[in-house]
């Protein structure tokens, strides 16, 4: 870590204690002996539980995409968090908006046709949407590291792999090019390639799927970010590959207290990875809580549906597997229901003349959006 | 991840480094028509350049004696020139020589016109996209359906007496006239590569570090647009050098005594009958120079196109 020592953050383990205002800390001269100095301890104390800001803050965020058809509405109103170092999953299934989620925290929904239309995306204290293009470039790498779904074209056939990692930390650290090599041999070895040095004049083909995803990761840790988006990144790998990779993240977040949004369609890997869980249909989130909360007893059918479909290791044998009937909706076209309602087999007619609110359940940080399992609801 | 570590790194340790660009070189040396038309291309560089000083005469040395002996061209190896001479008792030799100086010439500064108008115009146009893509493809249309020979007789007449129509032996005016009609295909393929690869997920993940646009055109796209770059500009050489023959046959191009192997036919078909070498050596040529240009340009679409790999 010697390149970025000087860039590291202190608090970069804890989850909740966030930077503070410089004016926060207790000035030297106090002595914590005096009833003074006890009176200003414990103000501060309260300071830090006021200021304890998220990493990450979404508001209302709307993306929408402007096609011949119509404007697709491919993320709705969506609202989250996420504290410093915590890793959250978005699950649901395809083009149900992770992707997209995704791609706007940092800006890069293709403009045209999709446009962030709404919402406030609070990252570290700034308002991603009110930065200009170039201060928005100099936060991507740098502050919010992105992990790609397939590795296999997600590097440059025709650069070396030391060049790729590098290429990051010499532009956003500003280092020498020796200094930006030396980084990207000790993040090789980091992520688990063996003779890393030889290894950085290579060109991606020479690597395995298994590898090029570490060295995905090894890209984006390469400024050590406060934020690493992960887009299904072991979709593209076989089982015995993903397992290793998402240990990789597992790991190296922890050290270096990188949060994570983790984008997946395997609840087993959301459960495994995640401290919460934001389950998302048809663009909006429809359920979140933390991930026990969430697994133990899901308050959506859409979030059952997904849990029930997983294959089980008790189940009989030649059983047929279980799916949720239907398709996800138009998102073109949407009606004023709860957008699971033509699904959903727990369906009443309230169900199909509102959308339900996301509303508390057994504790403040489990919502769900859904009529049947609030309280006095039909569904038990 | 032990175990998978220790296999990729033996199979890694008992291979040779290799590039994108070393397979590619080995795939085109096992392709022998490739080879034998970079030979020739090698060997037709080599003339153009060395020629003049090789050949014991120079390309304007009339022989006075052997034309008032034979009156009239000299056959292969008589008077010791070893294709003859023409009617004015200048060697053949040497005069294909010079020729191909000028034929090479011809490619090297008239592709170059290409890539500079073409790869620039066609990088824009496909990374910009919208209206810029719009007026810039629309110049290209009027270029590519403007008539070409109409186009650089027209220049050659009304440039014929300025110094322009007369730098370098009359061939700057047919160098640049021909440059400048043929760069439109190339601006096509810019576009077109530029279109499709900054769709492509490296570009996307390129963007997703921060890499500033600029460099995204020139890390990123440019890079991997270099080999079908190459190959169109390697199979633009033989149109250029015909484009620069077909001139000269009709007498624009270099001023005489300077020949080039359009002039030579030319001057050959009139002795078509009796002394067919005239027309027979310097066609040789130029059939020689377009075949190898292509088979080096097949050769090297086969080697760079990232599909066919491993499929050989």
């Amino acid at each position: 870590m010697t390149a970025t020592d000087d860039n590291r953050r202190v608090d970069a383990g804890s989850p909740v204690v966030a930077e503070l205002p410089e004016s926060s800390k207790l000035p030297e001269s106090v002595s914590l002996e005096t009833e003074e100095g006890k009176r200003l301890a414990s103000q501060l104390a309260d300071e830090k539980k006021q200021h304890a800001r998220k990493l990450l803050e979404v508001r209302n965020l709307s993306t929408q995409f402007f096609t011949k058809e119509g404007v697709v509405h491919a993320v709705d109103r969506v609202d989250f968090e996420l504290d410093y170092g915590e890793t959250l999953g978005l699950v649901g299934e395809s083009g149900c908006g992770k992707s997209v989620t995704a791609l706007s925290l940092t800006r890069l929904v293709p403009d045209p046709p999709g446009k962030i239309v709404s919402g406030e995306i609070i990252f570290d204290g700034v308002d991603i949407m009110k930065l200009s293009n170039e201060e928005m470039r100099l936060l991507r790498g740098k502050r919010i590291g992105f992990i790609f779904q397939d590795p296999m074209t997600s590097l440059n056939p025709t650069l070396t792999i030391g060049f790729q990692i590098a290429e990051s930390a010499r532009m956003h650290l500003g280092l020498s090019n020796r200094a930006a090599n030396d980084r990207a041999v000790e993040l090789l070895s980091k992520v688990g390639i063996p003779r890393a040095r030889d290894r950085m004049n290579d060109y991606p083909h020479q690597f395995s799927g298994g590898m090029r995803q570490r060295v995905m990761i090894a890209i984006a840790l390469a400024c050590d970010p406060m934020l690493l988006l992960a887009d299904e990144p072991t979709t593209a790998l076989d089982v015995t590959i993903q397992a290793q990779i998402l240990e990789l993240i597992r790991s190296l977040s922890e050290e270096y207290g990188t949060a994570v949004i983790l984008i997946t369609h395997d609840l087993g890997i959301a459960a495994g990875m995640c401290h919460r869980v934001n389950v998302m249909y048809a663009g909006r989130i429809v359920e979140t809580g933390n991930v026990d909360d969430l697994f133990d007893d899901p308050q959506m059918p859409y979030s059952w549906g997904l849990l029930d479909s997983l294959p089980r290791l008790d189940e009989v044998r030649g059983a047929r597997l279980r799916t949720i009937e239907g398709m996800p909706p138009d998102l073109l076209s949407l009606a004023a229901e709860c957008r699971f309602a033509p699904r959903c087999p727990y369906v009443h007619d309230q169900c199909r003349t509102a959308e339900p609110e996301l509303t508390e359940r057994d504790n403040p940080s489990h919502r769900a959006r859904c009529f049947g399992t609030e309280p006095g609801g039909w569904i038990q | 991840m032990a175990v998978e570590s220790t296999t990729i790194d033996r199979k890694v340790a008992e291979r040779p480094p290799a590039s994108l660009w070393r397979d590619a070189f080995e795939r085109l040396l096992k392709n022998r028509l490739a080879i034998v038309g970079g030979i020739i291309v090698i060997l037709l560089v080599f003339l153009a350049i060395f020629g003049p000083f090789i050949t014991p005469y120079g390309y304007a040395q009339t022989d006075t004696s052997l034309v008032r002996e034979v009156r009239g061209p000299a056959n292969p190896g008589q008077g010791g020139h070893l294709l003859g001479t023409d009617d004015l008792g200048r060697d053949l030799l040497s005069r294909i020589m010079d020729g191909a100086r000028i034929s090479m010439t011809v490619a090297m500064v008239v592709q170059i016109t290409v890539l500079l108008i073409g790869v620039p115009l066609g990088a824009a146009a496909g990374w910009f996209g919208g209206r810029v893509d719009n007026f810039l493809m629309r110049i290209t249309d009027i270029t590519y359906a403007f008539p070409d020979l109409l186009f650089i007789i027209l220049l050659s007449v009304v440039f014929k007496d300025t110094w322009f129509g007369k730098a370098v032996d009359g061939l700057l005016l047919v160098f640049v006239a021909i440059g400048v009609v043929s760069w439109v295909g190339v601006a096509r393929l810019v576009r077109g590569q530029m279109l499709s690869l900054k769709e492509t997920e490296y570009v996307e993940a390129a963007r997703a570090i921060g890499v500033p646009d600029r460099k995204i055109v020139t890390r990123h796209l440019l890079p991997n647009s270099i080999g079908p770059i190459i190959v169109a500009i390697t199979l633009g050489i033989p149109g250029a050098i015909l484009a620069e023959s077909l001139l000269a046959f009709i007498g624009i191009g270099a001023t005489p005594p300077r020949a080039s192997w359009g002039t030579l036919i030319s001057n050959g078909q009139r002795w078509m009958s009796s002394e067919p070498h005239l027309l027979l050596f310097p066609a040789i040529a130029i059939a020689l120079a377009l075949v190898s240009f292509t088979f080096l340009g097949d050769g090297l679409r086969d080697a760079l196109d990232p599909k066919l790999k491993g499929k050989q």
